[in-house]
């Protein structure tokens, strides 16, 4: 236990030593590889916000159920009582048909015209504040008040939430590519330092393989190297989504402020940077495995 | 197999390189443990390839190679450190590590074995004392001489205490004062029961010093 200790604590001084021997080349890798990494990170972010706003929206959604015009108070009982007892249904107003006339007539510009009506043509409504954001629920509701009698029309507007899940949906599946394709990229980037780096160290890993070395021992150093370099690369991804939001931040409070929110958007949350992480070192370690394996299948004899 | 008492065995060996050239021809002989042998011979003869098909640095064409027993022409890539970590090389161009310190360079076999730090700094200072470099231990070794270097080199092949010596040329470049010198440190290893491999191109230093000598003569074994 304490040979193999001895052995990883050896190959990550020495991984250490040579990143910090070249401390502007090793920081540009992380540069090139957070910013590679920084555009699947943010793209993610961004959807992220995108569905909490979605949910905040649709959390404050309303259904309106309107009654048809004979609709009697015993029918309007019924269907109140309903209604309490739904799942769905977190708050619930009824408005009369009386007092819709009367805010119609209140309102601006419409005043007038409510006014010169013959007979109030609007009917008597309840206004729903839903449980649940989700449109699966809300869609089942409109479906079953649909049915009851002296229910006119059921008005919903979860067809935009659906639309915003696709299109999130959407998006993440092109983050999850645009992941891939830079993850492939970031293994060549690494593979590539890696290969540099081998050609600076060949001497020592020809006289190490001499006296003994096993493959494993010249490649510990390298993958510890990779790791390292990509975890910087991460971290550096990280900070540029990080900082990119914050910007974005300020812009985004003050148009909330005009529609008198005080929405801003999340940072990247620490699941999904802890993961940012563990990719980018996996992937840095991945391209140094298959750089020094190259390496060495060639050196050897045959 | 196994209770073969040779500690070096070759029985019709070939060697041809890529190219058509042939190094070795169909050799056979025996070297038994604790021997001291000298491999003479022209430059070309076939002296450098027989080394390296002992510590499987070439894979033998034909015929088969054993050490301790082992048919090392036959042995997996995976345990070919294991077989050289049992030998102790001594290269002619030294492949001494010019980037780190004289005592840093005796470290590496042992670092490569995986020794607790401490261990390892023990047994080095001691192979640095044995060849005589103990107060060079902190010097690079660009500043140390050609026989500095090449006794630095013997320290890096015995910190391992290896059952089986191999040395190439060790004295090629050496003027016959330090020759001598490490002829002599050669000789205290065989005292202790190393086997010792020695090719040289200086057949008197062999008849002074060998308990046997094979002479090779373009890649064949020579009366």
């Amino acid at each position: 236990m304490s040979n193999w200790f001895s052995l990883h604590w050896h190959a990550f001084l020495l991984a250490g030593r040579r990143l910090l021997l070249n401390p502007l080349a090793t920081l540009f890798t992380a540069l090139v590889i957070g910013i590679a990494l920084s555009l699947p990170a943010g793209l993610y972010t961004l959807l992220d916000n995108l569905t909490s706003l979605g949910d905040r929206i649709s959390g404050s959604q309303q259904i309106s159920v309107f009654l048809d015009l004979d609709a009697q108070s015993a029918d309007i009982a019924k269907i109140q009582n309903k209604l309490k007892k739904h799942a769905t249904v977190r708050k619930l107003r009824f408005v009369s048909r009386a007092d819709a006339l009367r805010s119609l007539e209140s309102s601006a510009g419409l005043g007038d015209v409510a006014k010169s009506l013959q007979q109030n043509p609007l009917p008597d409504a309840f206004v729903i504040e839903p449980a649940t954001g989700e449109p699966a629920a809300l869609d089942k509701l409109r479906e079953e008040a649909r049915k009851w009698p002296k229910v006119a029309h059921v008005q919903l507007d979860s067809a935009w939430a659906k639309r915003l899940a696709a299109f999130a949906d959407l998006g993440r599946q092109a983050a999850l590519l645009l992941a891939a394709l830079l993850g492939f990229a970031l293994v060549v980037v690494t593979g590539n330092t890696i290969r540099l780096q081998i050609l600076t160290q060949r001497e020592e890993i020809e006289v190490s393989k001499l006296i003994g070395a096993t493959s494993a021992f010249i490649r510990r150093p390298f993958l510890y190297f990779g790791a390292i370099q990509g975890l910087t690369g991460g971290l550096a991804a990280w900070l540029v989504v990080d900082g990119g939001v914050s910007l974005l931040n300020n812009n985004v409070s003050q148009l909330a402020a005009l529609y008198a929110s005080d929405y801003h958007l999340h940072l990247l949350n620490i699941d999904g940077g802890l993961i940012l992480l563990g990719f980018a070192a996996l992937l840095g370690w991945l391209g140094a495995y298959l750089s020094v394996s190259l390496y060495l299948r060639k050196i050897e004899p045959r | 197999m196994s209770n073969s008492p040779s500690a070096i065995s070759f029985s019709q060996v070939c060697k041809r390189y890529r190219g058509g050239h042939e190094a070795l021809k169909n050799l056979s002989f025996e070297i038994s443990p604790g021997e001291m042998i000298f491999l003479t011979g022209h430059s070309g003869a076939g002296k450098s390839t027989l080394l390296k098909l002992i510590a499987a640095i070439e894979v033998p064409t034909e015929g088969s190679v054993l050490v301790n027993g082992q048919n090392v022409g036959k042995m997996r890539r995976a345990t070919v450190p294991y077989l050289r970590r049992n030998l102790g090389l001594i290269f002619q161009d030294h492949k001494l590590l010019f980037d780190r310190s004289t005592f840093d360079n005796v470290m590496l076999p042992l670092q490569i074995a995986g020794f607790p730090h401490r261990d390892a700094a023990k047994r080095s200072r001691a192979a640095l004392d044995k060849v005589g470099l103990l107060d060079r231990e902190k010097a690079l070794p660009i500043a140390l001489s050609g026989g500095e270097q090449q006794r630095l080199c013997i320290a890096r092949a015995i910190v391992n205490r290896p059952a089986i010596l191999l040395a190439d040329e060790p004295t090629g470049s050496l003027d016959s004062e330090y020759a001598s010198i490490i002829m002599e440190m050669f000789k205290s290893f065989h005292q202790v029961g190393v086997t010792i491999v020695i090719a040289s191109h200086d057949q008197e230093q062999a008849a002074k010093f060998a308990t046997r000598t094979l002479h090779l003569d373009r890649g064949a074994l020579a009366a």
